[in-house]
């Protein structure tokens, strides 16, 4: 079967974010598919390589890096959200004239239209949220 | 229409636990993860509201999120299933769709 994630809360706020990566994890693990996983609102700030949480804190960025990796998932990050809240890839960060751009290996940075389509496409659709 | 029904606030913050038993059909599944585990205990002031609201549903917990939290599986209202992450997923490929009550 195949599963369309959405994160809808940021890392380390309450526990969203690691609900969707375990059941993500679990998920592949019983030989489902994960189509896609949108991370929209406060869920954007997952996808900055710049966080550094303490060692023995749960790595949440570096998790889902590793795991899009391992099953070539398409971590999707909502560009209006992301805006807002200083997340840019390479060519936002050109395109608005900014300094610097944040993203982590393995997400991307698209579009509303990423969401329907992974409704749209997924048997079941799951939102972790705040 | 099986729907799975998913609630991560405890019912003692948010009023999402009793709504969601109150629009919940039978057939249906509620499970309860993160701070929505809190609804499942035994004992509670709510316990009773949450049996009676959910007698035609299945009221499940998420195991790791109980644990979390220190709350004995002993102390679980009865009736109440208690899943993994993968017994998570397979409500999820189980009911025709998934409502999260957030």
């Amino acid at each position: 079967m195949k599963f369309g994630i959405v994160v809808n809360e940021g890392p380390y706020t309450h526990q969203a974010s690691d609900t969707a990566y375990n059941f993500a994890k679990a998920a592949l693990a019983g030989g489902h598919d994960i189509s896609r996983v949108f991370f929209y609102h406060d869920g954007v700030n997952v996808g900055t390589r710049l966080s550094i949480p303490p060692q023995d804190d749960r790595q949440i960025q570096e998790q889902w890096t590793a795991l899009a990796k391992e099953h070539d998932l398409d971590l999707v990050i909502c560009i209006a959200a992301a805006q807002r809240r200083g997340l840019l890839d390479e060519n936002e960060a050109t395109r608005q004239g900014k300094d610097a751009n944040n993203i982590a290996d393995g997400f991307r940075i698209s579009g509303l239209g990423q969401l329907i389509e992974m409704g749209i496409q997924a048997d079941r659709t799951v939102t972790f949220g705040d | 229409m099986a729907t799975l029904h998913t609630v991560n606030k405890s019912p003692f913050a948010t009023q999402s636990l009793l709504s969601c038993l109150a629009h919940a059909k039978a057939g249906d599944t509620v499970l309860m993860i993160e701070d929505g585990v809190y609804g499942a205990s035994a004992g509670t002031g709510l316990a009773e509201a949450v049996a009676g609201l959910g007698g035609g549903v299945t009221l499940a917990v998420l195991a790791p999120d109980l644990k979390a939290r220190g709350i004995d599986a002993a102390r679980l209202m009865d009736g109440v299933k208690s899943v993994d992450y993968a017994g998570f997923v397979d409500l999820a490929a189980t009911h025709d769709r998934t409502q999260s009550w957030l």
